[in-house]
């Protein structure tokens, strides 16, 4: 079996980018997993269709937390329109990586909170 | 360790993770099984498989004398005055759910007194009956060392209905003093989670003197899917049943039906056969061994552990053996459990992470989640030494 803590994980969980919080941030999204209690909250500031700037907080797991960090560097600057398409394959790719359906759902939860805080960003679009 | 020869009997123990034989250290959640509970349950599908109570043929008439000779053991396990206080159902959480609703119209208005360390299975149904009749629901608290405050619970016990408490808790260890809770509080209903207790130690339910016990099979070398509510009979008589159907009735007309005598009144449908058949053949096994003898062995690795542990994680609950039950909850720092409990599994070392369905004591304690490892009478102390080494290993892996 391949080793769950690559390097890769282990240096995004002892040294996480994009940890803190944004002022006044356009949205702020938190997420849980009542199955380990992990949390993850992102700040995301957005220019258009970008997301211009993210930051998060959280606590949880090794995977959880590494999986924040990383998303994170991957999504600044990217359409929001093509975040929303990333899937549990991109995730597992990202981490190098293949999870159980038990772990699986720490690798996902801060996906799933950045896109709750995507679509609640479009909706308020609309809305205005 | 006297106990070891028994291994043998339990097929699992000789597979391997990732290369690793099984060190299984997760019989709080469910235990593994010997190849005479195994062989017991092919035995009743292979040669005598029939409904109960309704068919006159022969194997209808052995599968229901197996049955009734399941309750039979069950009762005298626990001391039990009739079998007919026995009442088959899925698990510890049917049985709590059952006693709960049951109950419904003898608590009434009356005040529910629980701990602040019981599992969701024994806080849930209560918090919904305490809400159906508007019922005052009371909690009383533990120490810094995981004890329950028994000053606490006398003041607290004096004007209770009932008092739902478990015997052992699944997450800090703590064996309750039943008997003394029993004795406080005698004018209450004292109903008890034994999930935890039952397999590890004697449970003789007149002794204690309480009301209602719940326990499952899972967690005592038999199947799953079928565990027991044990009430006093003039209990049961004046209790509602909570499951309607056939089997519980005895006339049934269009527009009403009445119900049918212990225990029949609160098993409606086909039961868990198999699983009862099953279930007799952990107890005899258990039986075999002899309860104080695995209670003694639960002690001794638990006694082991501790020191063991001690120097390496942050252990939850007391910090004597004879005070616990076979299982250690911990900590280690900012390493989350469930990287504790992927880093043991690459040595094929199962323990439970998580909050173990304890969300308000570890909400108490100030923790999300913690790890544990609990014991059996097939572990020994060459596995404790196994999960000391891979503790070792997180530790290195996550230093920072």
């Amino acid at each position: 079996m391949k080793e769950i803590y690559s390097e890769i994980i282990l240096d995004h969980w002892k040294n996480p980018r994009n940890k803190g919080r944004i002022e006044n941030a356009d949205i702020v999204i938190e997420d849980s997993n009542p199955l380990c209690g992990d949390k993850i909250t992102f700040y995301l500031d957005f220019e258009k269709e970008t997301i211009r700037d993210v930051k998060f907080e959280g606590s949880g797991c090794a995977i959880s937390q590494a999986a924040a960090s990383m998303l994170s560097e991957i999504v600044k600057g990217k359409n929001i329109y093509d975040i929303v398409k990333l899937e549990k394959d991109e995730i597992e790719k990202m981490l190098h990586v293949s999870l159980g359906p038990n772990r699986i759902k720490c690798a996902l939860l801060p996906l799933k909170a950045l896109k709750l805080g995507i679509y609640s960003y479009i909706g308020k679009k609309y809305k205005t | 360790m006297r106990l070891e020869k028994y291994r043998k009997d339990f097929p699992i123990l000789k597979i391997k993770i990732n290369g690793k034989r099984l060190v299984y250290l997760d019989s709080a959640a469910t235990s593994q099984k010997p190849k005479q509970v195994i062989e017991a349950i092919t035995d009743y599908y292979q040669n005598y498989n029939a409904n109960i109570h309704r068919s006159i043929h022969s194997l209808g008439e052995e599968a229901t004398k197996a049955y009734e000779e399941a309750r039979e053991t069950v009762a005298k396990f626990i001391n039990a005055e009739k079998p007919e206080e026995v009442i088959f159902v899925r698990n510890t959480t049917e049985a709590l759910n059952v006693a709960a609703f049951g109950l419904r119209k003898i608590v009434s208005t009356g005040k529910i007194l629980l701990s602040e360390m019981e599992h969701h299975s024994n806080l849930i149904p209560w918090q919904q009956l305490a809400k159906i009749n508007n019922a005052k629901l009371d909690f009383v608290g533990f120490d810094q060392d995981g004890y329950l405050k028994i000053e606490e619970l006398k003041q607290k016990a004096r004007n209770a209905k009932v008092i739902a408490i478990t015997q052992a808790s699944n997450v800090l260890g703590t064996i309750n003093p039943i008997k003394e809770i029993a004795e406080i509080a005698s004018d209450a209903i004292i109903v008890v989670d034994g999930a935890q207790s039952v397999p590890h130690m004697p449970v003789d339910v007149q002794e204690l003197d309480i009301d209602i016990l719940a326990f499952s099979a899972h967690k005592m070398l038999g199947p799953t899917g079928i565990g027991v509510l044990y009430a006093r009979e003039e209990l049961l008589k004046k209790m509602e049943p909570f499951i309607f159907g056939s089997e519980m009735i005895k006339e049934v007309s269009f527009n009403n039906a009445s119900w049918n005598d212990l225990p029949y009144k609160f098993e409606a449908g086909t039961p868990h056969i198999a699983g009862a058949v099953g279930f007799k053949a952990a107890i005899d096994y258990l039986q075999k061994i002899g309860m104080k003898n695995i209670r003694r062995h639960d002690q001794e690795i638990t006694d082991y552990a501790l020191k063991k542990l001690s120097k390496l994680v942050n252990i939850i609950g007391p910090k004597k053996a004879k005070d616990r039950s076979g299982l250690i909850a911990f900590t280690m720092n900012d390493v989350h459990p469930h990287d504790i409990a992927a880093i043991l599994n690459e040595d094929g070392i199962a323990i439970r992470s998580g909050h173990h369905c304890a969300m308000p004591l570890h909400t108490k304690i100030g923790i999300n989640a913690s790890a544990r490892a609990s014991f059996y009478l097939y572990n020994t102390k060459q596995e404790i030494d196994l999960l000391v080494k891979s503790l070792e290993k997180v530790k290195r892996v996550f230093e920072k």
